[in-house]
């Protein structure tokens, strides 16, 4: 009976948790709740993820109102994937949050940090599974009313001034996206995406699509710092508390790119967004720009999550660029390296986590020697690095391979050449921090730090198993971005 | 002419859009982005508005003889747009109160003088 | 099962080594034993692959159709025994070596040395191109410790030049033409006859071709060989094995096995671009040769003679004739051990005098007798003058120049040799006839340790028994190119 109602479960679990967390006001006791909440939500996760590959897309009807009047959770093979990606890192994050949020947060604030928490985790949940676009909206702005506070909860005042810029930036996406809702409902009459893509084959010539596709793009660009949009990106991963960084890095960015397939392939289809309105050449260009400058501009950071931050810009470019193939190959590649992506991020910013606890600060040249010091921080740092590299065996790799592959079947050999291209840049500025920590000695007034907790170590560990086990066999990921890019292939032609 | 008159409505969203999306970009007033902020939004729940509104239509209430309705959806969306409109426009309050806390100025432009100077 | 074992023994070496860390003399022993255990593990294998065998194993399967798997042919069967033979000998060197300079971190230098030889041997034996380029990647980020070992400035930056370089090439080159060739022809599997002809035209095979021998950097073809002479900051044992035996050899054995097994000798002959590429391993030689004679630091002046001579072998590759592959894989074996002599040699001078430059060296060869002999042989045999085993292997490259009427290549062959002469052998004529200045007396032998000694005779006597016994060589040549 249970099972039936998992679609809505997913996303009221966490949603109805948050107050509790406020009201717990010791910090254990908050983030105790938050950390089961997590892990349910996971546990929900992997049991939809099991029904749709049994069942197929799974569509639920909220408060029984029938479709389309009534607001319809609808998960395929995508959705799926994304809600896995989110309750994973959602649950490997929070064990690491105890000890660094005790660290980097002060202690009244706690409470409304998992509260905080929660109600992101339930927001981006909701952006996965619903199927209206309304709703979307409603859920992108819980997420992101949330985000603005976990960001501006960073230990230095300049948290506050990145969390008001991204406030404004995303705020004025979100409403971009509300105009572009608006446009649609106008010419067709309904809210629910499947129906909109239904209806919009009599009125897509007309301007006033044009105009909604366009607003809708640009919005949820802002939303996923596609190049030229990130600007807000940079600061607001930098000095957000290390948690945050990690956990937004690997899911936040990923659900606006979600949201962009589901736009273009879902309610637009391809003939109408790639053919006619060509975003396939400009998101490609977009890409190859964000690819090659954001990595370009990683290398000359000092700040080690700065950098971290711009590679995480750069690699979206990857993601789109397989997206904007608009082929099955091109958007399955996009979607491995989406999940893959998520994995190595957030391990490599869960290590410098363990770095800003025991260093309390992640320039670079306060890390000089330190490999000495934290064995097995830096080792999972190194081995993030390398899988962001792509090197063989790592998951890193095989998106790679995939990407690349794509866009030579698609006879793009240019877009080949600046994929391994920019790869080269990622493995000058992740060297930066190798040669930084192994090779030089630390300054003289450095402090004698010990290793990270093991708390802390244990999930950015588990995250760089992940990722290795993928390198190594990856017939499970790429089964089902294969089969949900089909699903969205044959969703977008029409 | 009447092309241009008639749809007054949307002009006036428009001149409000236009009016918001400039101050948040032009003015260094952290106070004044916010209302900025605010004003873009509202326009765009005059335009939700706006396109509810059924020629002829009343309010969406059974009545005997009344057969045209206006559409009643949108101002049911725009009630919750309202509202994340307002919470955004209180976390932005807020943020700019612990903003002049913490470094004296609501100035966008003294703020990055102050973190230039870091 | 012995395939694995022969990767997996020395990649579990350094755990072993790193318990042993605080008693160097059972830590040396492992290496020893491993080496020696290695040794008689790829041996074992030689009977059955000679008798038409070949022991596969399949790991595991990343992607789908694209496996991680073993498989034992000559070539390969050959490069193990030669790898492996050599790290045996090199372990007895690096320890009077390592031992006499007193060099920090010995024992990570050891765990290292270990899994750059697992490395090699998973290149080696491995059973497709994407097996082959995850060793590849693997011999070079286990080579680096080694290659920055001195941790002064002038090696992170060397460091930095060795990553680039191998890594970068691999990483843009190799890998598109890998998956270029994966989306091609749906497979990466060595097969006798190659798996390209009749799937690509010549013109695009001749870009993957291209492809292909500018991305294996390890090779070290013009324009992308200055990282093996700024590779030479490491210790002289790492320079010996890694930069004259496992990771260039590496490099050019890859390429035999893309000409033999991916293209096919006979679509390779059709491709218009192998001619190209064929001036460009002869540019590589001559401007090596002639750059290697300006050089006064004798690590340098080798290393400049390695990227050289690496161009021979892929030359003979490139002649896509039977008798030129055959000539490129003697050259991989003569050429080791030539080369390793000489490395062994110029460590054995820093060791007993602290010199490294050849000016340096006048009147040496009273001091060091033996030492400098082992030079001179292990010159004569690079040169390719009989009775040292260099000869076959120039031998049968000219052969190749002539089956397939490439005059023009004859006489690059010739004028390298030529310029061998000129750039290896003042240093014996220095050290043995002419006198230290201002020191006109004899000051006694002064050998390097006993280690280094027995270490560098084993191998000059190895250059003298392959001219008389090629035979085990050539005949799992000759299997190579009959397919």
């Amino acid at each position: 009976m249970l099972s039936t109602h998992l679609p809505a479960l997913q996303v009221v679990l966490p949603l109805a948790s948050a107050p509790v967390c406020l009201l717990l006001r010791h910090p254990r006791h908050a983030w105790a709740c938050a950390l089961t909440i997590s892990w349910l939500v996971l546990a929900i996760a992997v049991m939809l993820v099991q029904q749709v590959a049994a069942t197929g897309t799974i569509s639920y009807a909220i408060g029984a109102w029938a479709t389309p009047w009534g607001i319809e959770y609808r998960i395929d093979m995508a959705g799926a994937l994304m809600i896995l990606v989110v309750a994973t890192i959602g649950a490997v994050v929070l064990p690491f949050a105890g000890r660094s949020i005790q660290q980097e947060i002060r202690k009244k604030h706690s409470g409304l940090f998992y509260t905080c928490f929660l109600l992101c985790l339930a927001g981006l949940l909701g952006i996965v599974v619903t199927g209206d676009a309304f709703n979307l909206f409603v859920f992108l702005e819980i997420s992101s009313l949330s985000s603005y506070v976990l960001i501006s909860l960073g230990c230095t005042r300049r948290a506050l001034t990145a969390a008001f810029q991204y406030l404004v930036m995303g705020t004025i996406g979100a409403t971009f996206i509300l105009i572009g809702v608006g446009l649609l409902y106008m010419l067709t009459g309904t809210l629910n995406m499947v129906d909109i893509s239904q209806r919009l084959t009599e009125v897509a010539d007309t301007r006033t699509i044009r105009v909604a596709f366009a607003f809708v793009t640009v919005g949820v660009s802002i939303k996923l710092a596609l190049f030229p949009l990130h600007l807000w990106l940079p600061n607001a991963y930098t000095f957000a508390p290390s948690v945050v960084s990690a956990f937004f890095a690997a899911t936040a960015t990923k659900v606006g790119i979600y949201v962009l397939l589901r736009l273009f392939f879902t309610v637009f289809g391809i003939g109408f967004s790639f053919v006619a309105m060509h975003v396939g050449e400009i998101m490609m260009l977009l890409a190859a720009a964000a690819m090659m400058v954001a990595s370009l501009v990683a290398i000359f950071q000092n700040n080690v999550k700065r950098m971290l931050a711009y590679s995480s810009v750069a690699q979206i470019g990857y993601i789109i660029l397989g997206i904007s193939l608009a082929s099955r190959d091109g958007v399955a590649a996009g979607m491995i390296h989406l999940f893959n992506h998520a994995l190595i991020k957030c391990a490599l910013f869960l290590s410098l986590g363990c770095i800003f606890l025991r260093l309390g600060s992640v320039e670079l040249q306060d890390m000089r020697g330190l490999a000495k010091r934290m064995p097995w921080t830096m080792a999972a740092f190194v081995a993030g690095g390398l899988s962001l590299i792509g090197l063989p065996l790592t998951s890193g790799f095989i998106s790679k391979w995939y990407l690349v592959g794509a866009a030579l079947t698609d006879g793009y050999w240019p877009l080949a050449v600046l994929i391994l291209l920019s790869s080269l840049l990622a493995l000058i500025y992740i060297w930066r921090v190798v040669e930084t920590a192994y090779f030089q000695v630390p300054g003289a007034g450095m402090p004698l730090v010990k290793e990270a907790p093991a708390s802390m170590l244990i999930p950015a560990w588990l995250l760089i198993g992940a990722n290795f086990y993928i390198g190594v066999d990856a017939s499970l990921v790429s089964g089902i971005a294969h089969q949900a890019a089909g699903i969205l292939i044959e969703q977008g032609v029409r | 002419m009447s092309e241009l008159l008639g749809h007054y409505n949307y002009w006036i969203v428009i001149v409000l859009m236009m009016t918001g999306f400039y101050i948040v970009i032009a003015r260094p007033n952290l106070i004044k982005k916010v209302i900025g902020l605010f004003i873009f939004q509202t326009s765009v729940f005059i335009f939700f508005i706006s396109i509810a509104k059924v020629e002829g239509g009343t309010a969406p209430i059974i009545e005997e003889g009344i057969s045209v309705y206006s559409n009643p959806l949108p101002h049911v969306l725009i009630l919750t747009a309202i509202v994340v409109g307002l919470a955004t426009t209180a976390l932005g309050l807020a943020l700019v109160v612990r903003i002049r806390e913490a470094y004296g100025t609501i100035n966008e432009d003294d703020i990055h003088v102050q973190d230039e100077e870091r | 099962m012995t395939v694995l074992a022969c990767i997996a023994l020395p990649l579990l070496a350094p755990v072993l080594i790193t318990a042993m860390r605080r008693w160097p003399n059972p830590r040396e022993a492992i290496t020893l034993l491993t080496s020696v255990g290695l040794l008689l593990l790829v041996s074992s294998l030689h009977d059955a692959v000679l008798h038409g065998s070949r022991p596969a194993i399949d790991l595991l399967e990343p992607l789908p159709g694209l496996k991680i798997g073993f498989e034992v042919e000559p070539l390969g069967l050959l490069f193990a025994l030669l790898a492996s033979f050599l790290w045996v000998v090199t372990s007895v060197y690096s320890i009077g070596y390592l031992r006499s300079l007193n060099e920090w971190h010995q024992t990570s230098f050891y765990c290292f040395f270990a899994m750059a030889l697992g490395s090699t041997m998973g290149i080696a034996f491995a059973g497709n191109l994407f097996t082959l380029f995850i060793f590849y990647e693997l011999l070079t980020l286990s080579t680096y410790p080694l290659v920055t070992h001195a941790g002064t400035a002038a090696a992170t930056f060397a460091g930095r030049m060795y990553l680039g370089y191998l890594l970068g090439t691999s990483v843009i080159l190799l890998l598109l033409a890998l998956i270029w060739t994966w989306t091609l022809a749906g497979t990466l599997d060595f097969r006798s006859g190659g798996i390209l002809e009749g799937i690509v035209t010549p013109g695009v095979a001749g870009i993957l071709l291209i492809l292909f021998i500018f991305g294996i950097g390890k090779a070290a073809l013009i324009p992308f060989h200055l990282w093996l002479p700024a590779a030479m900051v490491a210790p002289t044992p790492v320079s010996a094995l890694l930069h004259a035996v496992a990771v260039v050899k590496a490099g050019v054995f890859t390429v035999l096995k893309v000409a033999v097994y991916l293209f096919g000798i006979d679509f390779l002959a059709e491709i218009p671009a192998t001619q190209w590429l064929m001036y460009v391993a002869a540019t590589t030689l001559l401007l090596a040769a002639l750059v290697a004679l300006r050089q006064d630091n004798l690590k340098l002046r080798l290393a400049w003679s390695t990227i050289s001579q690496l161009s021979y072998i892929v030359l003979g590759a490139l002649l896509a004739t039977p008798l030129g592959i055959v000539g490129g894989g003697m050259h991989i074996v003569t050429h080791a051990f030539a080369k390793i002599t000489l490395f062994f040699c110029a460590g054995a001078i820093l060791v007993a005098t602290q010199k490294t430059r050849i000016s340096e060296m006048h009147g040496l060869g009273r001091r060091m007798p033996i030492t400098m002999g082992a030079f001179f042989i292990a010159s004569l045999s690079i040169i390719g003058l009989p009775p040292l085993g260099g000869f076959w292997s120039k031998w049968f490259l000219a052969l190749g120049t002539l089956d397939t009427q490439q005059y023009l290549m004859l006489g690059v062959l010739l004028a390298g040799s030529m310029l061998n002469v000129a750039y290896l052998l003042p240093i014996p004529m220095r050290a043995f006839f002419s006198r230290e200045p201002g020191n006109p007396g004899d000051s006694g032998l002064q050998e390097a340790p006993s280690a280094c000694v027995a270490a560098l005779l084993v191998t000059t006597a190895a250059c003298v028994v392959l001219f008389f016994f090629p035979d085990p060589v050539y005949r799992l040549l000759q299997l190579l190119v009959q397919g």
